[in-house]
């Protein structure tokens, strides 16, 4: 049991275990010193010293974020002099931010431009020392632009100490000191693997996607083009929290109601390339365990996940599944089996998905995701730009029907639903595989070990084959790039052995994603995950092998689970790639 | 190619500072290569976005190739209150040189430095690894003439 210390804040009496900041003791009494550059997710850099407060008895500031209370502090949050010291370090901060407000991806919800008003500064007081720099467009995922950086640090601790991809660095000190990449080369030139984790706890809009949205709108409202749509899981997870509904409700029928409204010619549904991506990595994971084949097996639905294994584990290429994500396995078959059942030129089909993510437009513009003989995934927006347009489009959403998803590819069953969650595919391929190998439906399929927001998690199942005898299965779920290099480095070294590994790249799984709403916290993403399970529970149809149009879709057009065919359209490869330009350097795997 | 730097210090992190210091006095442009870190980057296993953060953090080092001597005028209040603002502008005119540029000959390299701890003597620059105090418009021509002619 931790000490227990007695302190006051503005007159009030506070105990709190010690070692508490005063930020956390103040939030206590009730009140919320003002902050910038901290967020509770991350380790306090106290870089830009808004939540100075003063101390009975001693000289000058701490910073509450980062000074633990101490017994009998006598803590001032407000002062004529603390009011003044705030707004002029606010009122620096405009002097070089480019404050376009109007215009800005983060307008309404930037938390300098909550500040300044609510400091109430005076934005012309010190004038402007804005020296204007060229924005970093070159990635297909993220924008940087150093005109509105703050410097808070907050993407380099989540860049660094997080994800540990180490693409982001400060370039000079003081004043000068810029958040760049190493050698000024550009994102796409970095070893970003483009999670977006940065975009998502940027407090103001310097690092932001690089948004489609006006590609999209142009495909939707050109009369030749047959536009179809693919929604995440993790999309219908967040969408409420958005449109002032329930954050817990999961809003699937109004999802499909807006995409109908924006004028998609047919609203499908990642969904159902999830039960289809069960049915060929847990038939591959069966086929390895059976045949002798490298093993740990680990997922590869994580765009993120999959350059950073390219980048700094291309020893392990042979061990991740050579599944495409459910995402590229959709977009092959729309420009493949939708157009050749509905007889349409696949030239003429635009294929949109609608994802959580941000290193999904990197995936789609991969050269060898182009199996359909197009490119297989045209446009894909994030969470935040779907929202955007749903807002554009004046579409009512809280108000909005349910409606349903169109045939052949809208239709899922639970296990698809938790890909969204962290430990989600692996529940989803374990319920599979179990039916497949023992013969028989398992009685309960909720596989609670492997879900919830710890770092890393594992399991040991034994399955009953139908040959008789028995087979055991050691599983891990990981999520958060950090994570993964700890638990692949035993798995490299040998110190660690399992059969089968779920991968993530963004903390929480894809309801944590670097395309979902701006400042998702680590709260927001497991209450996310929570909704996505408890959906999952509602449904009559909870396995993947029980879909019926992806069994019809093996019939009609792949014949079987890792089928010639399948291979050739559902299959990819990797490549090991450069540390420093994140560049491809060659083929780890071939191809099919 | 640092091979023989490498050796005198082990491979870790606090050998950072005094690796780069080597690398960057051994190198004729006295100046850290791009390359340069990404050995030191494999070597101390520190990834190169931090060892570009620490370049760029301290004004002794530099990532761009540099002249052979290299100028450093002191920017600190001191100085200027003494006036460093009219040598820093006879420096630029003497030389034909822009802030942090190069000659084209390779000979000079202007910079301006935090404190060198001698502002007793201010204004004050130093010049490779000599220090030059209480200088006047006219000290720069000498200064700069006799560094030429020994060149020659």
């Amino acid at each position: 049991m931790a000490k227990m210390i007695k302190l006051w804040v503005d007159n009030i009496e506070v105990e709190v275990q010690e070692g508490t900041t005063i930020l956390d003791a103040a939030k206590e009494t009730g009140k919320k010193i003002p902050t910038l550059c901290y967020h509770k997710d991350l380790a306090p850099s106290s870089n830009c010293g808004v939540c100075v407060v003063e101390i009975e008895g001693t000289k000058g500031t701490k910073r509450a974020c980062s000074t633990p209370a101490w017994a009998g502090m006598k803590v001032i949050t407000n002062s004529k002099k603390l009011r003044e010291l705030r707004k002029t370090l606010v009122e620096m901060m405009l002097a070089d931010h480019d404050v376009v407000c109007p215009t800005c991806e983060q307008n309404n919800k930037c938390e300098l431009q909550d500040l300044a008003y609510l400091l109430g500064v005076d934005d012309k007081r010190i004038p402007k020392v804005l020296q204007k720099k060229p924005l970093d467009l070159k990635s297909f995922s993220i924008v940087r632009d150093p005109n509105k950086c703050i410097s808070c640090g907050r993407c380099l601790t989540v860049c660094q100490d997080i994800q540990t991809v180490h693409a982001l660095t400060i370039n000079g000190r003081g004043f000068e000191g810029t958040i760049t990449t190493p050698f000024d080369k550009g994102m796409a030139d970095s070893p970003c693997v483009n999670c977006g984790q940065c975009t998502v706890y940027c407090p103001v809009g310097a690092l932001h996607e690089k948004s489609d949205i006006d590609n999209v709108w142009d495909q939707l409202l050109d009369k030749d083009k047959y536009v179809v749509v693919q929604e995440a899981p993790a999309i219908r997870a967040t969408l409420g929290e958005e449109f002032g509904m329930d954050p817990e409700e999961v809003t699937v029928g109004k999802m499909y109601a807006a995409l109908r409204r924006l004028g998609f010619d047919r609203i499908f549904d990642t969904n159902f390339s999830a039960d289809l991506t069960i049915m060929e990595e847990g038939t591959e994971l069966i086929n390895r365990i059976k045949n002798g084949g490298k093993l740990p097996l680990i997922t590869s639905c994580s765009p993120g996940w999959i350059k950073f294994s390219e980048t700094y584990f291309p020893n392990l290429a042979e061990n991740i599944s050579t599944c495409k994500s459910p995402q590229q396995m959709f977009g092959t078959l729309v420009k493949t089996y939708f157009a050749e059942k509905e007889g349409i030129d696949p030239a003429k089909i635009c294929s949109v998905s609608i994802m959580p993510c941000t290193a999904k437009k990197f995936e789609a513009n991969r050269p060898e995701m182009r199996d359909s003989g197009y490119q297989d995934v045209d446009y894909v927006i994030t969470t935040r730009e779907f929202i955007k347009m749903i807002k554009e489009a004046g579409i009512d959403f809280k108000n909005l029907p349910e409606e349903k998803a169109d045939d052949i590819m809208g239709k899922y069953t639970g296990a698809a639903t938790i890909f969204g969650a962290t430990g989600g595919v692996m529940e989803a391929a374990v319920r599979t595989a179990v039916a497949i190998l023992s013969g028989e439906e398992m009685a309960d399929v909720n596989i609670t070990a492997l879900r919830g927001m710890e770092g890393i998690k594992e399991a040991s199942l034994t399955i009953p084959l139908k040959e008789g005898g028995e087979l055991p299965v050691n599983v891990a779920v990981v999520h958060g790039l950090g994570n993964a290099r700890k638990l692949m480095e035993k798995v490299e070294s040998g110190e660690k052995q399992y059969h089968f590994i779920e991968v993530m790249a963004c903390p929480g799984g894809c309801v944590g994603g670097g395309g979902q709403p701006y400042n998702s916290t680590i709260a927001d993403r497991a209450r996310r995950g929570q909704s996505l399970y408890k959906e999952d529970a509602k449904l009559t149809l909870r396995c993947s092998h029980h879909n019926d149009e992806v069994i019809k879709c093996y019939e009609d057009f792949l014949d079987a689970p890792n089928s010639h065919k399948a291979h050739k359209l559902l299959h990819t490869n990797y490549f090991e790639r450069c540390k420093i330009t994140g560049d491809t350097i060659k083929e780890t795997t071939s191809k099919h | 190619m640092y091979k023989q730097i490498f050796n005198k210090y082990s491979p870790e992190k606090e050998n950072l500072i005094y690796i780069l210091h080597e690398i960057q006095d051994n190198h004729p442009q006295q100046y850290i290569s791009e390359d340069a870190v990404t050995e030191v980057s494999e070597y101390i296993n520190v990834p190169r976005a931090h060892i570009y953060g620490v370049l760029t953090f301290y004004t002794m080092f530099s990532t761009k190739p540099r002249g052979k001597n290299i100028i450093r005028l002191c920017e600190s209040p001191p100085c200027f209150l003494k006036g460093s603002e009219n040598i820093l502008k006879k420096l630029r005119e003497t030389l034909d040189l822009g802030l942090n540029k190069t000659t084209k000959d390779g000979m000079f390299t202007l910079e301006l430095c935090a404190c060198l701890g001698v502002c007793g003597n201010a204004p004050v620059m130093m010049i490779n690894e000599d220090v030059y105090g209480n200088l006047t418009e006219d000290k720069i021509d000498t200064i700069i003439n006799k560094i030429k002619g020994e060149a020659k």
